[in-house]
């Protein structure tokens, strides 16, 4: 079957990918959506250590759903947030949100 | 090579086409779209991984709601006037920062020798997966339940917006 090396190698590029993608754009909705990659990239790092590594107790399985779980609620909080900011002040980019920037 | 690795090396690339699109693409809309593609992709992954609850975990929940809540925050934030870049000027570090970690990573997850049977997954069940999540993991299980409801209410609290508004 497929070696670990693959899934960890592929989780690795994903991370990757999505930290770009936080760091470099502007929009909040862009950044969210690569938050949401780089939380797959970690699902799929603890799914591949649970099943091929601790198969008995298969704990990074449960830990992926928690981060399911987690991401859910970090996505539903900030695009409500997203929103609000949209409607007070007409902005849907980070770095323009700068009231509270010394 | 076998069939597997060839269907695995199939989904990896649209995994990373997808993820690319999604912070490549010129267009908010398009970036939404290949993270449909990119998250589909990794249910895929997941069914490769021998964990089909995970895979429609995956399809339901991030191929159905994340994606149409995205979506639908886009629609009631588009902002019409003066097109506008959509990466800020620090753009080439977070290039630079994003390949040397995942240079450092690659690297060390090949290097690394993994204890224990690494050729093989294992197959975990649905049911052994309903079991401990609702014995040895009944506390953190009920925990999320709150956090939901938690995140609910904050959002339509800070959505919604005051009175009279």
């Amino acid at each position: 079957m497929i070696p670990i090396d693959n899934f960890l190698v592929l989780s690795a590029i994903l991370f990757a990918i999505g930290m770009y993608g936080v760091l470099a754009r502007r929009s909040a909705l862009l950044i969210l959506m690569s938050v949401e990659l780089m939380l797959q990239a970690v699902s799929i790092n603890f799914i591949a250590f649970a099943v091929y590594l601790s198969p008995e107790t298969f704990t990074g399985l449960i830990f992926a759903i928690f981060v399911i779980v987690i991401a859910a609620a970090e996505l539903g909080l900030a695009l409500a947030i997203v929103l609000r900011l949209y409607r007070n002040r007409q902005i849907s980019n980070v770095d323009e949100a700068d009231l509270m920037k010394w | 090579m076998t069939y597997e690795e060839g269907i695995f090396y199939v989904v990896a690339v649209l995994t990373v086409f997808g993820a690319l699109g999604v912070v490549l693409a010129r267009n908010v809309v398009h970036s939404a779209l290949f993270l449909i593609l990119s998250l589909l992709a990794v249910a895929g992954i997941f069914l490769l991984l021998a964990s089909e609850f995970l895979a429609i975990v995956q399809v339901l929940i991030y191929g159905g709601a994340v994606t149409i809540l995205v979506l639908f925050a886009m629609m009631l934030t588009r902002v019409r006037d003066m097109p506008r870049a959509l990466n800020g000027p620090q753009w080439p570090l977070a290039a630079i920062a994003a390949g040397v970690f995942g240079g450092t990573t690659i690297t060390a997850v090949l290097s690394t020798e993994w204890p224990g049977e690494t050729d093989e997954a294992t197959v975990v069940s649905i049911e052994e997966i309903g079991n401990v999540l609702f014995t040895n993991w009944a506390v953190p299980f009920e925990i999320a339940s709150l956090v939901l409801i938690v995140a609910l209410l904050g959002a339509i609290v800070i959505a919604r917006g005051e009175e009279g508004e």
